[in-house]
């Protein structure tokens, strides 16, 4: 029997709106416990890529195929904006547990998922009323507790200040370290830069580079990457 | 201005006075529209919920029929209600006609779609912000409308209120099946019609200043714990 979900396998990938091609004939795969990450301007078709593999969105074509069938149980995603249900920050985990079937010793798996996050002391609060770092901590505490083996992250600090983007990445490599494997997505490639071992450069829906994070960087095969690296504003 | 000098002095007299009968008929008034209120929240929330995040054929048109029912005539709800319940209806064995549970059950069938169809809009607009993080959970369908019905519990009170409002405030239907029979079925606004029929108009706008008094502190209340609670909850 095959233990793990991975590696995903992705064929010929494309999604479409009306007649507009989001992604475009995109293939790749993704091993286990590496960190990818999604890199691209703006409107590159990041977030639709994700979406797309964690069963958001349905393909228009191409296959993405998991090792296992059970896949969507062992996932788990936190988006750009996160969604915080009108409960305690435990009570989000919990809720979170629940769903996934678990039964026993909810309440401490939850206390115990915030410690890791280190917001034990928000455990009470309304999630809604937390910042907009704490919220993200959270939907990341809440993601972590279900032991996802892929985890999923949206540009998780977009709208984040450096300190709570420091939080955030120390607690995405945290998570990593406990053999979670990451596909994120970011625009920022000082970002890209401390998190990835691997980089999957989109550009208006193509998969235009998937390499190891230090070839990435230093030897970028296509001009849309190299520009991107330098900062250039791309057409 | 005779009349409305004299209905506020009238209604001061009966309130400050305890009256034992317009106790008797506003008790009666609240207790109707009250079962009726729970009755439909209790089938109307998780239908409401139901309807916005199924998609199925006739849907848009079940929502058109829906809302258009937000506006029924109460006459017409009483007329079904009385045909239902008369000696020669499906429902006569019961003999129910002429009591309180009549009013009840005529209530519960106007008021019915107002709660789902306002329930539906406030879920569905929820659904936009909750959707990919449910279906991100593996939420099922009816973890995903019990989650949505609790976490906008405090908007969908103003479902229900308009739902009580509706109630409490219709005379048409509860004439028809209650009767308007003293001290058995006569609540508020048959006993306003009835006062102002029989020329009393100082009582029966005693008696509107009263109902208009009753429904407008349940929704200052509803209001306070709304905001209280969205304040604290966020």
């Amino acid at each position: 029997m095959v233990e793990s979900i991975l590696p995903l396998s992705v064929r010929s990938l494309s999604y479409s709106v009306g007649a507009v091609e989001v992604i475009r004939d995109a293939s790749f795969a993704i091993e286990r416990g590496s960190r990818n990450i999604v890199l691209g301007a703006n409107g590159a078709g990041k977030s639709v890529l994700l979406r797309l593999l964690h069963g958001l969105l349905l393909p228009s074509g191409g296959q993405i195929k998991w090792a296992r069938a059970d896949a969507k149980f062992k996932q788990a995603m936190v988006f750009q904006r996160p969604v915080m249900l009108r409960r305690t920050a435990r009570e989000n985990i919990e809720f979170a547990l629940q769903v996934a079937g678990r039964e026993k010793n909810i309440s401490h798996a939850a206390r115990a998922a915030l410690e890791s996050v280190g917001l034990t002391h928000l455990a009470d609060r309304p999630a809604r009323l937390c910042s907009g770092g704490e919220q993200q901590r959270i939907a990341l505490a809440r993601a972590w507790a279900l032991v996802p083996e892929v985890l999923f992250l949206d540009e998780p600090t977009a709208s984040l200040d450096p300190t709570a983007t420091k939080a955030i990445e120390e607690i995405i490599a945290a998570i990593n370290n406990t053999g979670t494997t990451i596909i994120m997505t970011t625009h920022d490639i000082g970002q890209a830069k401390r998190i990835a071992h691997r980089v999957l450069f989109l550009h208006r829906g193509r998969l235009m580079e998937d390499a190891l994070a230090g070839h990435f960087f230093t030897e970028p095969q296509s001009p849309e990457a190299a520009a991107f690296i330098k900062g250039e504003l791309l057409w | 201005m005779a009349e409305i000098s004299q209905g506020f002095t009238t209604a001061a007299t009966l309130i400050g006075t305890a009256n034992t009968e317009l106790l008797s008929i506003v008790w009666l008034s609240l207790k109707v529209s009250g079962i009726a209120v729970m009755i439909a929240s209790l089938l109307a929330l998780p239908f409401g919920a139901w309807l916005a995040l199924v998609r199925f054929p006739g849907r848009q048109s079940l929502i058109a029929i829906l809302n258009g029912m937000m506006g029924l005539p109460p006459v017409v709800v009483g007329l079904l209600v009385y045909l239902a319940l008369s000696r020669a209806g499906p429902l006569g064995s019961l003999g129910l006609l002429f009591t309180p549970a009549a009013m009840v059950a005529a209530q519960t069938l106007l008021i019915f779609p107002i709660i789902t169809a306002l329930t539906r809009q406030v879920i569905e607009d929820a659904w936009i912000e909750y959707r990919e993080q449910l279906i991100s959970l593996n939420a099922s369908r009816g973890q995903s409308m019990m989650a949505l019905l609790w976490d906008m519990r405090f908007t969908l009170l103003t479902a229900v209120l308009a739902g009580f409002g509706r109630a409490i405030a219709e005379v048409g239907a509860v004439m028809i099946v209650g009767g308007n029979i003293d001290g058995i079925t006569r609540v508020m606004t048959t006993a306003i019609s009835l006062e102002t029929s029989k020329g009393d108009l100082a009582l029966a706008l005693a008696l509107g200043i009263v109902l208009i008094g009753i429904v407008v502190i349940v929704n200052a209340i509803a209001q306070i714990v709304k905001t209280t609670a969205m304040k604290h909850h966020g």
